[in-house]
């Protein structure tokens, strides 16, 4: 008998292709306006891989790494200079070894982990945050000598049909983010996951019971840029639609952070439920300025709302429920299920 | 030949005197750190929100000069306040990496409350002194260095002077040691934590007021002020995270550094790499010296 965290239960599968038929069949079906595509789902679903990655480093291993948004600029960068210098290459081609590009920038940045942590990695992986963002605005050859600033990203072709529509553009990301989602998960709750978790609970147990901090640490740094990396390109290819470094600015960088941490630290599920929530709730503060408020306070002053609400949802998480949002929301299920279990 | 000695002078001393802002900024985390061993990622904003309403008082309310510098200075010791009681109190005992999470929370609030009470538009500040060449000095030494610079130089190293003093002579800064060395075993002989973390936290808003002036003085009240503030952590990696003389040695280090680099390397890669330069020669220092030039050696028990 395989051991239980191997498995995936008949509930697991009945849920992923309750989701999978959600995603793929049903969304398309009958949300036609292309703003939920290009406002919403889009730069969710891109945001929300990247915070896997994140998570990944960060929930899993441990590693308090401030760097997401310098390997999503690498990985956006990169894709940009495969499709338009390799002749011929297919899309998901490039979107892969845009991946690996970044996750070599991982592993380089990667590096100080082996000797520091906490807010000392923090500074270092600041460090490839601006070296990275720097490195493209100064050299034009990542931008392919261009003076404006912003490079319109080319559009997605696979074998031969361009994805231009919010919808196809949609279903692309859909294509990509949901293996990658299910890697990770999977990554997870074998023994690669189990490595990070001994690494990030106390490394030096993990150490002597024969788990190489060298190796574990620099894969966790290699597949969490894999996945920023491949998360940048889609964000500049399908939401952005332009390329521009500014736009991969250390805020992103915190804005994963953020997604990470009120999620719930060492959870997938996390990574979407807080890309979901950072992302919507300017949505709807604008909206209740709006509505409520016809627009009689200040778009700055909502914007600055926002920034307190997040900073104070981080501190109660923190002291309140320190696994975020994802542990919320299985603690309701309980809570549920044990209502209907008494009758 | 003497003229390129002497703009190599120059720009090691601008570099200097630029440096010792990012000591006034790295001197109020130290200060927490030592009394709490919080790495108190919110301090960039605390000067931001700082000098943010010492400007907002001075310009919206017509308040003087004096009154309004006493005012933010009641503001951050409410800051300093509310931050013991709702942030660091609930959050006692945790690991540092959780308190380091709280406190990156903590500035986020600060940016947001800061701009929503006084706008994002860029103010200026008027400290009547100039971001100009001092006559006497450029006349006689034929160095060019700004008022500002040299003023905000004199206020850091004044600073740094009284609070080593602080630490070293008085009871209270013996209580701040112990506190920090363990707080547990601090508290049961009798020091008053709460009174101290809110001492702290105080000082550190008071410090981040001048800092905030001095940089507000030059570049003008904005938000870019966190982003510059962020330099402070590459200047406590270098200096150590426990030593006040480390923040000035290395605040003055990244300053010289950078500004040289900048000058005579940066042309060849088109410029701005102040903007990494600091960060990477952290990482040099992380390899080699992780504490830091006068940190404490970090020893982690199993």
């Amino acid at each position: 008998m395989k051991p239980i965290f191997m498995t995936y239960t008949r509930g697991d599968l009945i849920n992923l292709a309750i989701l999978l038929i959600v995603g793929v069949v049903i969304i398309p079906m009958t949300v036609s306006s292309g703003y939920w595509y290009t406002s919403i789902l889009i730069p969710w679903l891109c945001l929300a891989l990247a915070t896997i990655g994140q998570q990944i480093i960060m929930g899993y291993t441990g590693q308090l790494a401030l760097g997401a948004a310098g390997f999503m600029a690498a990985g956006a960068f990169a894709c940009f200079n495969l499709i338009l210098r390799v002749p011929g290459i297919p899309f998901v081609g490039a979107l892969l070894i845009s991946g690996l590009i970044a996750a070599a920038f991982g592993i380089l940045f990667g590096l100080p982990s082996l000797r520091v942590r906490g807010i000392y990695l923090m500074v270092a992986t600041l460090a490839s945050q601006f070296f990275i963002i720097w490195m493209i605005d100064k050299f034009g050859w990542f931008k392919n000598y261009d003076s404006s600033g912003i490079i319109t990203a080319q559009d997605i072709v696979i074998m031969g049909k361009p994805f231009t529509s919010p919808i196809e553009m949609y279903l692309v990301i859909v294509a990509v983010v949901t293996p990658m989602t299910l890697i990770a998960m999977n990554m997870a709750r074998g023994s690669t996951g189990r490595n990070w978790m001994s690494v990030r609970d106390m490394d030096i147990a993990a150490e002597s019971m024969g788990v190489s901090l060298l190796k574990t640490k620099l894969q966790a740094f290699a597949i969490s840029s894999f996945y920023c990396g491949v998360a940048g390109a889609l964000f500049a290819f399908t939401y952005l639609k332009s390329l521009e470094p500014v736009a991969f600015d250390i805020k992103l960088s915190f804005k994963v952070l953020f997604m990470v941490i009120l999620g719930g630290l060492g959870t997938i599920n996390g990574a979407f439920i807080g890309a979901g929530f950072i992302l919507l709730f300017p949505v709807l503060l604008n909206y209740i300025g709006n509505n409520v408020f016809h627009g009689a306070i200040d778009a700055t002053i909502i914007s600055a709302i926002e920034q307190v609400v997040f900073g104070v949802l981080m501190i109660i998480f923190m002291i309140y429920e320190p696994l975020g949002m994802a542990k919320l929301w299985e603690t309701i299920k309980i809570k549920i299920a044990g209502l209907f279990s008494k009758k | 030949m003497a003229d390129q000695i002497l703009f190599f002078i120059e720009v090691v001393v601008g570099g200097l005197l630029a440096g010792t802002m990012y000591s006034l900024v790295a001197l109020g985390f130290v200060l927490i750190y030592k009394a709490s061993a919080t790495f108190n990622f919110s301090q960039g904003a605390m000067v931001f929100f700082a000098v943010l309403a010492f400007v907002g008082f001075m310009q919206d309310f017509n308040v003087p000069f004096v009154l309004a510098f006493f005012l933010a200075v009641f503001l951050m010791i409410i800051v300093g306040l509310c931050t013991e009681r709702l942030v660091l109190r609930p959050l006692m005992n945790q690991s540092e990496d959780t308190l380091l999470m709280a406190t990156i929370g903590l500035g986020y609030v600060l940016e947001g409350l800061a701009q929503a009470m006084w706008g994002v538009e860029v103010r200026r500040l008027d400290l009547g002194i100039k971001d100009f060449p001092i006559p006497w000095i450029a006349d006689n030494l034929k160095l060019f260095i700004s008022a500002i610079d040299l003023t905000a130089g004199i206020v850091a190293f004044g600073m740094i002077i009284g609070l080593t003093l602080l630490f070293k002579y008085t009871k209270m800064g013996l209580g701040l040691r112990a506190v920090a060395d363990d707080a547990g075993a601090a508290s049961s002989i009798g020091i008053p934590l709460k009174h101290i973390m809110l001492l702290v936290w105080s000082a550190a808003g008071v410090v981040a007021l001048v800092a905030g002036m001095m940089w507000g003085a030059r570049a003008g009240v904005q938000f870019a002020l966190v982003d510059l503030a962020l330099k402070a952590l590459p200047v406590l990696i270098i200096g150590g995270f426990s030593s006040i003389p480390g923040a000035i040695i290395g605040g003055l280090l990244i300053g010289a550094v950078e500004k040289v680099l900048e000058v005579y390397i940066g042309p060849f890669f088109g410029g701005a790499i102040e903007g990494w330069a600091p960060y990477v020669l952290a990482i040099f220092f992380l390899l080699y010296r992780p504490e830091g030039l006068f940190g404490e050696k970090i020893i982690r028990r199993v």
